[in-house]
């Protein structure tokens, strides 16, 4: 099935994989000093994974699972070197380009070791798309674990506030998320004997409904660490804050759906009984999937509320993303096809929204004020001297509290309609934390860009001096990029539910019943 | 031009326009203009063509996003084709009356045109989630306009504004949700059809319980009630008008409190007849308070802007009477031919005062425009007098927009209140009489301004206070004449309306 050149094939998917790590290779190598080299460069490559991407999604169209490569790895344990794609698989592959080509643009003004950034940073690209195409659990487990590593030096080393501690913190928890994962991964490995480590084999053993309901747990806690549940959320904010732009467009944007990815695509579809009701319930909570989504709303909620009370631009950005991932979270338990659907569909409109976020937070306000402080950017009028990044933020913040018209709408009410038809009571509660999350956007707004207060005339004078630096092509082109495709899926969500529907109902029923 | 495309190309060629006029800075005016004139022509076109029998007709479906039952499904009866071409008139107005805006001229006029697509959209969406995404995109622009061109205290005004309209928008979603999850549909006619045999409601009741209709039906009704507005939703409407700019407050009160009455007549009637039915004594209440409170409201004010302001509260109040008058439980097996005639004249006259009262509101805010424009910013009454010496024209032209609003038999407004009055009467005769009251407070109100702001002495300020020159008095002609035409001839529009008001009594089941 290895096939090099198929073009108008989905079997070309594999080559984004590849390709990122020869040019985290190609990087690593080049001789230091070669900023301007290595910016293009990591830019050709992002597009190249993205145009690959593109292309393999519509290839896909209209196709169910498609195998990219099969070949055996480690026989005597059943281990496949097993790349393929479903819709869901190719819906998160093209996230991954965008955020990819968008993270290269927002970085582009790094000087210090470009090339070993960039290296880390593809390496980290290449790792997510492997993630994504791997239907064979170890070798998704390697993956997952490949891309803990880069992200630790991307904050370490590119980092700002409490870099040491914010990355320490990202990879302990990472580790400790992967060492249930693993736990979970041998156990039924060897529970169901069937000298496999295929997702498909895996998911067909018939593993005993007692084992699924303590690995279950187990399983999905571990990946929605990386997801940032409550009450494991908090590696995500400070990571965020820490890492450079475009690390935290990444984390935010595509790390955080490895971690839902996993528990959609191993932990619910692997041991789909351990959602079962329990024989007994307490205080309405009745099974695991109840544990889980409480859990989510409370995310959603608490995430909205702490990001109201931030003082710092970045943080409320990164708490909001801890909020919207629990509608990932929640619209995963409904495990009805709208839920289901939605969350995967959260998954893709989260990552552009929040890259696009911290890119305006980050890269473009953050680089021209050297301030993050709400406080002090409302006595800057931003919104006179840096009109673009307060246009961009308004677009950015519709976005983000699910404005009709933008991808954010579809997705989270698709989970709204899954979670209700399951209970409406979460619902009900997410609708607190739809509000808050108005008002935070809102308040960031009023405060970094709109801020009321009159200007003396001696700080005019002083500003009229001091302009702020242009806005440089490749940030126009970054949130053009990004704004454009929240809105065309918002306008045109059809485009990516053709593709995720399908095969939610596939795995649902593999795995359901 | 293929007649099935009509209503797609009346919703692109607005926002094509507001990106030509991003692009093309200070000619961005000029842009709009001909963008708003193009568009009159189309809603004209429209309302050429739609169907005599009163039906919805120019219809376009497609699917959208089918899980969550969106469609793109636009299509138009004579009540959307009259909102269509008023929206159409009052954005030409105020494009026409903005040509002082020296501040980023090609954002503004985006804006404007923006707003348009959005009036545009929601007039004609068939579909919840089609017509949701354009009632929203009319906030963006209308909070922009007032945040960044309005008055000094234009930032809590805007922020007021958004906030009522954003609470009211989560109402209408949260009441949509839950009935998407118990029809699995959001198709307006159809939701009509179901509603009209009383499905609607069992399967509401089946999917969530039996209480569950009534509060849907407050739901929707806080959504609509706070765009009218109606008392006591309608505190954020006296700061957002008077701290927007006038021609933008000529498209708030104009078109946009449109959209609100419009929603009562395509959604919240046809879909919760029966429960407003039920609630109808409150309701009728509300909208005497609306109309009383209005008036006197208006009566205490002394910026012109303000006693506008509260004049359209009032007048919007008639609407909601008409509205809530009409909505008369069924008897039996069914309603007589009196009080269908009654609940026909009522409807009638609500979509007559739709009209006009957008007329007029837009005019006599293009007034005031006129007089801060020539004063340097006043708009207190008390600040004028004696005006029909130096501008005899304005004074006229202004004399004949106010005596509509008045409501003079001859002009545009009386026809339309007439028929309400008409039409409720014989239908709630204690809240038509209540609201009488209103009527002699607005026509106080009115005289009162017209003998202080057209007679008496001079003011210094005003000594030299210019009349309106050629181009003021060619741009004004028209309206002043629209709303002689539409007092004399009030069939040139009922013709067409009356067709759907018999089309939409008999969908409707109270």
């Amino acid at each position: 099935m290895f096939s090099i050149w198929h073009p108008n094939s989905v079997s070309l998917l594999a080559w984004t994989i590849y390709l990122s790590f020869a040019g985290a290779l190609a990087l690593a190598l080049m001789p230091k000093g070669k900023t301007a080299l290595s910016r293009w460069l990591a830019l050709a490559v992002a597009v190249a994974g993205l145009a690959l991407a593109v292309q393999g999604f519509i290839a896909g169209i209209g196709q169910g699972r498609v195998t990219l490569v099969d070949m055996p790895w480690v026989p005597s344990m059943g281990i496949h070197f097993l790349l393929a794609a479903d819709g869901i698989s190719r819906v998160l592959v093209l996230l991954t380009g965008l955020a990819a080509v968008a993270g290269v643009l927002f970085s582009w003004n790094i000087e210090l070791r470009a090339n070993e950034f960039f290296a880390f940073y593809l390496a980290l690209i290449g790792a997510v798309y492997g993630v994504f195409l791997s239907f064979d659990l170890f070798l998704l487990f390697v993956f997952y674990e490949i891309a803990i590593v880069p992200k630790y030096f991307l904050i370490a080393i590119w980092g700002s506030t409490r870099r040491e501690y914010a990355a320490i913190k990202l990879v302990i928890y990472s580790f400790a998320g992967s060492a249930m994962v693993l736990i979970g991964f041998f156990a039924a490995y060897t529970t169901a004997g069937s000298h496999s480590t295929g997702l498909v084999e895996l998911a067909q053993a018939g593993l005993p409904a007692s084992f699924q309901m303590w690995c279950f747990p187990l399983v999905f806690t571990g990946f929605a660490i990386l997801a940032g549940m409550w009450p494991f959320h908090t590696w995500a904010p400070t990571g965020h804050v820490a890492a450079p732009t475009a690390a935290s467009m990444l984390l935010a944007g595509v790390v955080m759906k490895l971690g839902a990815y996993g528990c959609l695509r191993v932990a619910i579809a692997l041991f789909p009984r351990g959602l079962d009701p329990w024989s007994f319930s307490f205080i309405g909570i009745g099974s695991w999937r109840d544990v889980f989504a409480v859990l989510a709303v409370i995310g959603i909620v608490y995430g909205a509320l702490v990001a109201l009370a931030q003082t710092d631009f970045k943080f409320v950005i990164g708490y909001s993303s801890v909020s919207h991932m629990g509608f990932v979270l929640l619209g995963l338990v409904t495990l009805n096809q709208i839920g289901v659907t939605g969350a995967v569909l959260q998954m893709f409109s989260h990552g552009i929204i929040a890259g696009l976020l911290f890119a305006i937070v980050g890269r473009i306000v953050y680089d021209r004020t050297h301030t993050r402080q709400l406080a002090e950017l409302e006595t800057m009028h931003l919104f006179k001297r840096m009109p673009f990044a307060a246009w961009a933020f308004v677009i950015a913040g519709m976005a983000s509290i699910g404005m009709p018209g933008f991808s954010g709408f579809v997705a989270e009410l698709q989970v709204l309609v899954g979670a209700w038809k399951v209970n409406p009571w979460w619902v009900l509660a997410v609708g607190v934390g739809i509000v808050v999350g108005v008002a935070y956007i809102w308040r960031a707004l009023q405060k970094a860009f709109f801020g009321d207060l009159l200007p003396s005339a001696h700080v005019l004078e002083e500003e009229h001096g001091h302009p702020f630096a242009a806005i440089t092509w490749p940030e126009v082109t970054g949130v053009v990029l990004l704004a454009g495709v929240s809105l065309f899926v918002g306008l045109y969500p059809k485009i990516l539910l053709d593709a995720i529907e399908p095969a939610v109902k596939t795995l649902l029923a593999g795995g359901v019943q | 031009m293929s007649e099935i495309h009509l209503l797609t190309l009346l919703t692109v060629l607005p926002l094509a326009g507001a990106a030509l006029a991003l692009v093309t800075g200070k000619h961005a005016r000029a842009v709009a203009l001909v963008t708003s004139f193009a568009s009159l022509a189309l809603t004209l076109a429209v309302w050429i063509r739609l169907p005599a029998n009163g039906s919805i007709g120019l219809v376009e479906q497609h699917a959208w996003a089918p899980s969550l039952g969106i469609e793109y499904h636009l299509g138009v009866d004579a009540l959307s084709a009259l909102m269509l071409v008023l929206a159409a008139i009052v954005t030409l107005m105020s494009v026409d009356a903005a040509h002082r805006v020296h501040h980023q001229p090609g954002l503004y006029f985006a804006l404007v045109l923006l707003l348009e697509a959005g009036l545009f959209g929601s007039f004609t969406a068939l579909n919840f989630f089609h017509w949701f995404l354009f009632w929203e995109l009319c906030l963006i622009p209308a909070f922009f306009l007032i945040k960044l061109w309005g008055g000094t205290r234009r930032g809590p005004a805007a922020t007021q504004f958004f906030i009522y309209t954003m609470a009211g928008s989560a109402a209408l979603l949260i009441a949509f949700l839950a009935v998407f999850l118990s029809t699995g549909s959001v198709d307006f006619p159809h939701l009509t059809l179901l509603a009209s045999t009383g499905e609607l409601e069992q399967m509401v009741a089946a999917h969530l319980g039996p209480k569950v209709m009534i509060w849907l039906a407050v739901g929707v009704l806080a959504g609509f009630a706070v765009k009218v507005p109606m008392f006591p939703f309608h505190t954020w409407l006296p700061a957002a008008y008077a701290e927007a700019p006038s021609p933008v407050t000529m498209l708030l009160t104009g078109a946009m409190s449109k959209m609100g009455v419009y929603g009562l007549l395509r959604i919240a009637l046809p879909l919760f007849g029966h429960q407003i039915a039920q609630m109808r004594v409150p309701l009728l209440v509300l909208a005497v308070a609306t109309v009383v409170m209005g008036a006197s409201a208006a009566a205490a004010q002394k910026d012109l802007k303000r006693v506008f302001a509260y004049l359209s509260v009032n007048h919007l109040g008639y609407c909601l009477l008409g509205i809530f008058a009409l909505a008369v439980p069924a008897v039996g097996t069914g309603i007589d031919k009196a009080a269908l005639a009654s609940q026909a004249a009522a409807l009638n006259g609500v979509i007559l005062q739709m009209f006009n009262h957008g007329i007029t509101a837009a005019a006599l805010f293009w007034f005031v425009a006129m007089m801060q424009q020539r004063t340097g910013g006043h708009r207190g009454i008390d600040q004028f007098g004696g005006l029909r010496k130096p501008a005899p024209v304005l004074a006229g032209l202004m004399g004949i927009a106010l005596f509509s609003s008045l409501g003079l038999p001859g002009l545009n407004n009386f026809p339309g209140e007439f028929h309400i009055f008409r039409g409720a009467f014989p239908l709630a005769w204690v809240a038509a009489s209540v609201s009488l009251l209103g009527l002699l407070v607005t026509a106080a109100v009115i005289l009162i301004v017209i003998q202080k702001v057209f007679w008496g002495p001079l003011p210094e300020h005003c000594s030299n206070f210019p009349d309106l020159h050629h181009g003021e008095r060619m741009a004004l002609a028209p309206v002043i004449g629209l709303m002689l035409l539409v007092g004399f001839l009030p069939s040139l529009i009922t013709n067409s309306v009356n067709p759907t008001v018999m089309k939409l009594l008999a969908l409707w089941s109270f």
